[in-house]
């Protein structure tokens, strides 16, 4: 048996039988990892050592408990933007040195009470700032359907493990696409959870008003067991919401009969390669055969997202990445006064698109230039708002592309930021809405390469984007599908 | 518009950033590519608009003032980039 292709669905209930010991589907892993990771790249740190530990003492509870947990015993790769108390946390930055946190955030807290065995950290643009992972100060990470191709990002490491079956599910964060594009290049499940959903508290902050965590899986039923983990409050997140958990895995059905799924005419226009079109189209009319409702609908103010999003998101960033200083962690340049010490420290420890995003940042919050772009911005974040509350109306869930493209070649829009940011088009709207939306695979292109369907839902009905979710899912095999490494 | 070198300068150093004179010339131009794309904004009449604060109403989060995490100098200072006894050691501040 393949193990390391296991869902956390089928781990799970065969550890349970015990049909398989942690221990056993642990080494699986790391043997697929050793196999595969030279040439995908997906790992920044490893941790062997610590994961068979954790799956020795999952295998005790295991034989021990008589109703436990989902994911004990699962092994989860974990972004590298994630604090992992005593596990090197780099954020793919050299900033950060050899910064091991002397805690852990509150969702690798959850999962380590739940028994998860953690494979590693998974790269990433450097400070979550990108759509490639070439942004990675370390290396970057390549596309299990295609080594000339980048995984999609910021959480491309973790994409790509869970394609190349390196992990049994992974964690990504999502500031503006970061979990659903790299899902959609690389043919798997993620889900950006509504904002608030998730515990923020020990994710390495990038734009606070949009950060979200999320879970990277093969299937969409293993996105609902892994939410229902991660979602819940958490007094340490200040803009965590007090809510009920729904039991997601319990939500999915096959019957979405009478859903009224909308269908924005603003995101089928040109830019988008007609192959993923196709695919997207073809995916609506399976969701109208299995009873969803069509609505067109209008979300006037999309082409304003990106302009909107990244004013935002830098000036976000440009206060957020203010700490990194140089003085109680990370790295530190050594120079004749305090001010040299923080110019040279953040010359040398920031890479090149996390210095544009910086300056941008800070430009745009400058004395003069505030009303001009940081206020403008955040009224047209309303108005975008204000389309979905409108489209809403008339629609349950909305259905788009997750990204114009497939996943482009390695070096074909590094060198053009502007180009690069405009891949983000169908993701970021969501952020700035604070809205849940899953992707998951739709189909291939002519090249091999998946292509990603994007459900976005109301505020906290991740239920119905689940639903609709695994009810498509069921229809085609494209999840089943396995790169050939 | 057009974004100088120097003005790329005034806000590197505002954001504690050093930047080589090549930098500071790719830089200008690339900011000045995108804040020229930004200015697609100006065609919307916001005059009426409130900006945007949450996207999920939520109330002040209140808590508490109690102490939670165990202090642990030892844990805190394995980070340092320079530390004496129980300090960090930093550049000197006031001259």
């Amino acid at each position: 048996m393949n193990l390391p292709a296991l869902t956390i669905d089928q781990a799970s209930a065969m550890l349970r039988n015990r049909e398989l010991t942690s221990r056993e589907l642990t080494e699986a892993i790391f043997d697929r990892i050793a196999a595969t990771d030279e040439k995908i790249r997906a790992y920044i740190t490893l941790c062997r050592e610590p994961a068979l530990e954790q799956a020795k003492a999952a295998d005790e509870r295991l034989r021990r408990e008589d109703h436990p947990p989902l994911l004990l015993g699962i092994p989860i790769a974990i972004k590298d933007n994630f604090l992992t108390r005593g596990v090197r946390t780099t954020c793919a930055s050299k900033i950060l040195g050899g910064f091991a946190p002397p805690y852990d955030a509150t969702t690798i807290k959850t999962l380590r009470a739940a028994g998860a065995v953690f494979t590693g950290k998974t790269n990433l643009d450097e400070f979550a700032m990108g759509s490639s992972v070439e942004n990675s100060a370390f290396f970057p990470t390549r596309n299990p359907w295609n080594i000339e191709r980048v995984p999609g990002g910021s959480s491309g490491g973790s994409a790509a493990a869970v394609a190349a079956d390196q992990c049994i599910a992974a964690l990504g964060t999502d500031t503006g696409g970061s979990i659903r594009q790299p899902a959609a290049c690389c043919g798997v499940v993620g889900l950006k959870p509504t904002y608030g959903r998730v515990s923020r508290f020990g994710i390495i902050a990038f734009a606070s008003s949009m950060d979200q965590v999320g879970p990277m899986t093969k299937t969409v039923k293993d996105c609902a067991i892994l939410l229902e983990a991660l979602a819940g409050y958490d007094s340490a997140d200040s803009t965590s919401v007090n809510r009920v958990v729904p039991r997601y895995r319990h939500e999915l059905t096959d019957d979405i009969k009478g859903i009224r799924v909308g269908i924005p005419k603003e995101y089928f226009v040109s830019g988008m390669e007609p192959e993923v079109e196709g695919a997207v189209r073809q995916a609506v009319t399976v969701l109208e055969k299995s009873g969803a409702v069509l609505e067109e609908i209008s979300l006037p103010h999309t082409e304003y997202a990106i302009a909107v999003y990244y004013i935002i998101a830098t000036a976000e960033a440009s206060s957020n990445l203010a700490r990194y200083d140089g003085m109680r962690f990370g790295y530190r340049a050594r120079a004749k006064d305090l001010t040299e010490t923080y110019m040279l420290t953040r010359d040398e420890g920031f890479g090149p698109e996390v210095k544009r995003r910086i300056l941008l940042g800070t430009y745009v919050l400058s004395a003069g230039y505030y009303d001009a772009y940081y206020l403008k911005a955040q009224q047209v974040r309303t108005l975008i708002k204000n389309d979905f509350d409108a489209a809403f109306e008339r629609c349950d869930a909305i259905v788009t592309p997750t990204a114009p493209t497939t996943a482009f070649k390695i070096g074909e829009k590094s060198e053009d930021p502007l180009k690069m940011y405009l891949s983000d088009i169908y993701t970021i709207s969501i952020n700035l809405a604070g809205l849940p939306a899953i992707s998951l695979p739709c189909g291939f292109d002519s090249a091999g390469l998946p292509i990603g369907l994007q459900i976005i839902g109301k505020h906290f009905d991740e239920p119905t984007v689940l639903r609709i979710a695994h009810c498509y899912e069921q229809s085609n095999d494209w999840h089943q599908r396995k790169p050939n490494l | 518009m057009k974004l100088t070198g120097e003005e790329v300068e005034r806000v590197a150093r505002l954001a504690r950033l050093r930047l080589s004179p090549e930098e500071q010339n790719s830089l200008a131009n690339q900011l000045d590519e995108i804040l020229e794309y930004m200015q697609k904004l100006n065609r919307l009449d916001t005059s009426q608009v409130p900006p945007f604060t949450h996207a999920v109403e939520i109330v002040n989060a209140f808590r508490e003032d109690k102490v939670t995490n165990e202090p642990n100098v030892d844990a805190l200072l394995a980070n340092a980039p320079d530390k004496d006894q129980t300090f960090f050691r930093v550049p000197k501040i006031i001259e």
